[in-house]
């Protein structure tokens, strides 16, 4: 059915190419909220200029090598705003006539943003992972780029499943983020029959990130605060600030592997996955930017090329018909993770694998072998139908 | 009388008659040759870094490897494996396809969106195609008429004319489009999409460009849909029977070219990657990258019959022609 449906829809493209002759002009903006932060603990984290363009401008490129075979012409511009001039930003951006917005912003603002755009806009989230904007705060005119919080702690509890590793420390930070992104854990240690042991929260106390000689106080404070924990396979680090997560491993008092924030963490994209053709991604992203690659990059590169597989499909550039046609069963895309990626049709949110790196290689790739599901097993990653509040889709 | 009985045993019995098959390990960096009278391996030998696409000149007497981490194609002779020069290719060379005179080949180079034309008697370049992003299947019509590329992000099928070397025709086909080939009287060619998941099936000769007519899909019970990913596409010179690697399914289809159905599915090793037959059309050699063997398939009983142990991740094979 499905098949037919692409061929049909492939017939009718080519026969629309073949009749009308006309140009197509695609445009997108990304639009990038920044916020005061402190410096990440790690120096190679450290948020470069250009994060999220750098995987636009590729995108524009991959894009418009195939629109110059077929007479589509792309272009994506990039803003910054704060949150306090987001909404400015948002108006002269729509004030150019462009309706397709990528957004790297928090939940909140992604949120105000959207609803100020209104229905005839479309957004594409490349940033926020809250499960609740695709639960009870989903909207009908944001589709989700990035996974949810809930993909990511599943990714990484079906790998502990799979190693046997069931019975989980589970070590999360003071902050509200921190919280949920721990409920995620909880959540998916309940999904697939893991047993949190012992829950400890490490108390954000501000002070500077990175110090001369810090880790000679790390490798004495984090044994003493690890002591004592009932009896586990693995430590999992829910440290959505980045506070304590990556000070972790080979720290605890126990020898036990640290997943999550710390360790094996998992991430859409990483700069040493090379499986399924990605080296030539990275190849391709480096000798643009000058640098490797960030997940966010991954994140609006996806975005822009769910944009131009939509418009090359359809031969279209108005929002109604390219959110049809990406919400539809048509739709799919390669996106260097070994399989397809498309959109679950009821909440907005692209089904994706997630890899599980150590910061240095692909260990694994999330969904695990013998997590089925009747539709498609990505859906054993995140929210499922029955489980979401969403009816903005509906 | 006697004679021919004598002859034919010696037929029989002489190793030299038997075609010799190359397989190309990318992560061994070898290449392994089988003897297709025994099926034994009787040699490996390096190959340069990452050897993926493989071809043996018209006459037999060379081996091209494209060692794709070397930026360049390697020729050996096919007799004594020894060295004898490299091709330039241009950066990342995967894959490329003959000119049937053998005088030029036409290469992918995956990492800068060209097909380039190499003279293999002058041993240059002759043209760069620009062609879409990451470009990798390659195939040319039976008059030598056209070479297709198909490129793996742009997902299109480019019909490049091999006078002018100008694109005269794209067509889109479903998500990373791998390997293409014609049948042999150039009325069909085909494209595997692997992450597609289908085989397009394209009328070269339509009015007004080559024209997309249908799309093969595949079902095997038991083996989830993703993971039937169409990769090497291999056609019997009588235009009867579609081969069809399959990729990490371990399977490959058999596809009925007349009426484009599946009829059947074989088991062969794990990730079937190319394929080659061997002269007579009486075998089709799979390559399958992570059991590290090649597969024999009976072409006209359509059963695997044989597997052979081969070097780290077999990527391609070319077997020497009669």
């Amino acid at each position: 059915m499905r098949m037919l449906l692409r061929l049909v829809l492939a017939l009718c493209l080519a026969a629309w190419w073949s009749g009308a002759a006309r140009a197509l002009d695609v445009r997108a903006a990304v639009l990038r909220v920044d916020y005061p932060t402190v410096l990440p603990i790690a120096r190679s984290d450290v948020r470069p200029e250009d994060l999220g363009f750098a995987g636009a401008a590729l995108g524009d490129e991959d894009n418009q090598t195939t629109g110059s075979f077929l007479g589509i012409t792309f272009a994506t511009s990039n803003v910054t705003a704060t949150p306090e001039t987001m909404m400015e930003a948002l108006d002269t951006i729509l004030s150019e006539g462009i309706r397709l917005i990528v957004v790297m912003a928090r939940a909140p603002d992604l949120l105000a943003i959207a609803d100020k755009a209104g229905p005839d806009v479309l957004i594409l989230n490349a940033e926020a992972r809250d499960t609740s904007l695709r639960d009870d705060q989903c909207r009908a005119n944001v589709l989700h780029i990035s996974p949810s919080q809930n993909m990511m702690a599943d990714a990484v509890i079906q790998f502990a499943m799979w190693k046997k590793w069931s019975r989980l420390f589970l070590i999360e930070g003071s902050n509200p983020a921190d919280t949920a992104l721990a409920d995620a854990y909880r959540k998916a240690a309940t999904k697939f029959g893991a047993k949190i042991v012992e829950t400890r929260v490490y108390e954000d106390t501000g002070g500077s990130r990175r110090t001369d000689t810090g880790h000679v106080l790390v490798q004495r404070q984090i044994p003493v605060f690890t002591q004592g924990a009932k009896e586990h396979d693995v430590v999992i680090a829910a440290d959505a600030s980045d506070v304590f997560g990556l000070y972790l491993p080979f720290n605890t008092w126990e020898p036990r592997p640290v997943m999550g924030s710390g360790g094996l963490r998992p991430v859409t994209f990483h700069p040493d996955h090379e499986a399924w053709g990605a080296t030539q991604f990275q190849r391709r992203f480096e000798e643009l930017t000058g640098r490797l690659i960030h997940e966010e990059d991954y994140d609006v590169w996806l975005a822009i090329r769910v944009i131009g597989e939509a418009a090359i499909r359809t031969g279209a550039a108005e929002v109604p018909t390219l959110r049809d046609y990406m919400l539809s069963d048509a739709f799919e895309l390669a996106a260097f993770k070994g399989r397809p990626v498309n959109f679950r049709s009821w909440n907005g949110q692209l089904r994706q694998p997630v890899i599980l790196t150590d910061s240095k290689l692909t260990i694994s790739v999330s969904p695990q072998d013998g997590y089925l599901h009747q539709r498609n097993t990505l859906d054993t990653l995140g929210l499922d139908q029955p489980e979401s509040a969403c009816e903005a889709f509906q | 009388m006697k004679y021919s009985i004598l002859a034919a045993a010696l037929l029989a019995a002489h190793p030299a008659l038997a075609a010799k098959v190359f397989v190309t390990n990318e992560r061994g960096n070898t290449v392994t040759v089988i003897d297709s009278g025994t099926w034994e391996v009787i040699d490996e030998f390096d190959a340069g870094n990452r050897p993926r696409g493989v071809g043996v000149s018209p006459d037999g007497k060379l081996l091209y490897v494209c060692a794709s981490d070397d930026d360049q194609i390697k020729v050996f002779d096919t007799e004594t494996y020894e060295e004898l020069y490299s091709l330039p290719s241009g950066p990342d060379p995967e894959q490329f396809t003959k000119h049937p005179s053998g005088k030029l080949l036409y290469v992918a180079n995956e990492d800068d969106n060209l097909v380039t034309v190499v003279d293999t008697e002058s041993r240059t370049v002759v043209a760069e195609v620009p062609v879409g992003v990451e470009p990798e299947g390659m195939a040319i019509s039976p008059d030598a008429k056209y070479v297709i590329n198909t490129s793996e992000t742009t997902n299109m099928a480019h019909f490049i004319d091999t006078e002018t070397y100008k694109i005269t025709g794209n067509v889109l086909v479903d998500q990373r489009p791998r390997s293409a080939i014609y049948t042999m009287d150039g009325s069909k060619l085909y494209v595997s999409s692997e992450i597609g998941g289908t085989v397009s099936v394209i009328d070269p000769n339509a009015e007004g460009g080559p024209k997309l007519l249908d799309k093969i899909g595949f079902e095997v019970a038991g083996v989830q849909p993703e993971w039937l990913q169409p990769v090497g596409v291999r056609v019997t010179p009588d235009n009867k029977w579609l081969f069809v690697a399959l990729g990490p399914a371990n399977r490959v289809a058999v596809i009925d070219a007349e009426t484009d159905e599946v009829v059947d599915y074989i088991l062969v090793g794990q990730r079937v990657w190319q394929m080659d037959f061997t002269p007579d059309h009486k075998y089709l050699v799979t390559t399958n990258g992570n059991s590290n063997d090649v597969t024999v398939i009976d072409v006209e009983a359509q059963k695997a019959i044989k597997s052979v142990q081969v070097g780290m991740q077999p990527w391609g094979v070319a077997i020497t022609p009669e």
